[in-house]
């Protein structure tokens, strides 16, 4: 016990429980009103307190559903359903996946590549720079409909317009960690490749580059959550390809509580593997770089 | 040194500056950071630049690697521009901290100039730099490893590596505490006899000038310039205990003769 409460577990645990607690009373006062109806009509009467709770806990469209109804759902939409079935939430996941990895690795790009020409250009930094700024000060929700509608007018329809709204969000914050870490090397390391007469090349590859790894992965740890965002976002305005947000959107549509919780916690779970996986790609990095453990 | 009659004294001349001056545009006006310098920096010598902050002395140093730009009089480096002879990898520099990649373990930092000069025989050349340092199997420790003075070691191994002829050091021990400084100095000293090198050396230390140089050169701040070029008479054989002799003692009172009376002039 002593362990336990020394290390990580045990209170990671003890949050968990105090979120499942409060979920579970959340559960019953916020569905009670609706089982009180629903009694009413079917001519219950004399219901026992502890068989009440029972009831708020199973509805079939709760408002707050309970988490062993979306964990249940979770299990049967997955491991319980064919994976190429429409009703498989796993299918809906890999969609949203490929339009999020393909946007991320879109936005990670151009937000590289950005940064490598702010960083060699005074003017481009004064002259892209509040554009880029300006871009992500307008609503998503605003733009991804455009671009969905706008592209399937020219016939460009599935993964790409999801990716490309993917994209727009991931690029930021890699140009913004990029620029700050291809500026990091100190003036002396700079001097020191002049006095070799290094290309522009060598000094990029050589100094700028390996010096501004850590805050790729800092901003590619950013960029890959909210890309997923913007796969999500982006299957909301074209329910036609599936996807976690036509799970999200159907389920509303329906008052399908539990699949639209069922959804949500199968996108957080995403998220929480992708920057899992860039942290573990951020260790191999350090590793092979020779970063202090 | 064994005394060869020279050829001529143009082709012993490493570096030759002329009236050289350098005048830098700031906000709050023009920093004059050099005034008419004359020097010449002979093949072999051991030449030290000493004075106080702002005197010059880095500036000076910066302007034969090419990292400043003169606004006044002439300077050749190998009888060339400053900038051909850079080209030419003329010159190794030492910074005042070892700016060591820390990505790159010691052999890769050494070797970072032989894949920038495409130079063959990578091995060969860093195993016998690390060697003059005495980092001998140090190789593949990365810099975060090794203590300040071994980063600095390491710095002029990498300096070393491609064979230039004239190493420019500026202030290179100067973070070092003193058991270590003088440790190294005894090494440099070793390492400058072995190669046979031309060297520049920045320091605001007086025993570390008067120590280490074949010539002495004192500079004062505002405008930066040279005050006194000091010829030192002491052996090529110098041990630590050389610093209690009378005859460094005389030379390490003259050099601080010439920075009093440069400060002087500013009061």
């Amino acid at each position: 016990m002593q362990q336990l409460l020394a290390g990580k577990t045990a209170p990671i645990l003890i949050v968990l429980l105090a979120i499942g607690l409060f979920w579970y009373a959340a559960a019953i006062w916020m569905n009670a009103p609706w089982q009180t109806t629903l009694n009413q009509r079917a001519g219950l009467e004399n219901v026992s307190a502890t068989e009440f709770i029972g009831q708020t806990w199973s509805q079939d469209k709760p408002v707050l559903p309970a988490p062993h109804q979306v964990a249940g759902e979770i299990w049967n939409a997955t491991v319980g359903t064919d994976i190429a079935s429409k009703r498989s939430l796993a299918y809906h996941a890999s969609i949203t996946l490929s339009a999020t990895l393909l946007g991320f690795a879109l936005g990670t790009l151009l937000g590289i590549g950005l940064a490598v020409v702010i960083v060699h250009n005074d003017a481009s930094e004064r002259s892209l720079m509040p554009w880029i700024i300006a871009s992500q000060t307008i609503p998503i929700l605003a733009i991804a409909p455009m671009v969905v509608v706008g592209l399937g007018a020219v016939g460009v329809t599935g993964l790409l317009p999801k990716a490309l709204i993917s994209m727009y969000l991931s690029f930021f914050p890699v140009v913004v960690g990029m620029v700050k870490g291809l500026r990091t090397p100190e003036a002396i390391q700079l001097d020191l490749m002049h006095t070799y007469s290094a290309t522009p090349w060598q000094v990029f590859s050589k100094l700028r580059w390996p010096a501004s790894i850590p805050f790729l992965f800092a901003s590619m740890k950013v960029g890959v959550a909210i890309s997923l965002i913007g796969a999500v976002v982006g299957e909301l305005s074209n329910n036609a390809g599936g996807g976690l947000g036509v799970r999200l959107l159907t389920g509303s549509y329906n008052g399908q509580t539990i699949q639209i919780w069922a959804a949500l916690f199968i996108a957080a779970a995403l998220a929480a593997v992708l920057v899992i996986a860039v942290g573990a790609a951020e260790k191999l990095a350090n590793r092979a770089m020779g970063v202090r453990a | 040194m064994t005394e060869l009659a020279p050829p001529s004294q143009d082709a012993m001349a490493v570096v030759r500056a002329q009236n050289l001056g350098l005048t830098f545009s700031t906000n709050d006006g023009d920093v004059i950071a050099l005034s008419d310098v004359n020097l010449t920096i002979n093949k072999g010598e051991f030449v030290s630049f000493i004075g106080p902050s702002g005197c010059g002395k880095t500036t000076f140093l910066r302007t034969i690697a090419d990292l400043e730009q003169p606004t006044s009089g002439t300077l050749t480096v190998n009888g060339t521009t400053p900038s051909d002879a850079r080209l030419n990898r003329a010159y190794g520099y030492v910074f005042q901290a070892p700016a060591l990649y820390p990505w790159r373990t010691i052999a890769q930092n050494v070797a970072l100039p032989l894949e920038i000069m495409g130079l063959a025989d990578k091995a060969e050349r860093i195993a016998r730099t690390l060697e003059l340092v005495n980092l001998t199997g140090f190789e593949n420790k990365y810099p975060w490893q090794l203590s300040g003075g071994m980063q600095q070691r390491a710095s002029i191994a990498r300096a070393l590596s491609f064979d230039a002829d004239l190493l420019l050091m500026d202030e290179p021990f100067g973070a070092l505490d003193e058991i270590v400084r003088d440790h190294l100095n005894s090494e440099l000293l070793k390492l400058w006899a072995r190669t046979r090198k031309t060297i520049a050396f920045v320091t605001h230390s007086i025993p570390e000038a008067v120590y280490l140089s074949t010539k002495i050169v004192v500079m004062s701040p505002r405008p930066g310039r040279v005050t006194d070029i000091i010829e030192s008479d002491l052996p090529a054989e110098r041990p630590l205990d050389i610093r209690e002799t009378p005859e460094f003692l005389r030379l390490a009172a003259r050099v601080r003769d010439g920075l009093r009376a440069g400060h002087s002039y500013e009061e």
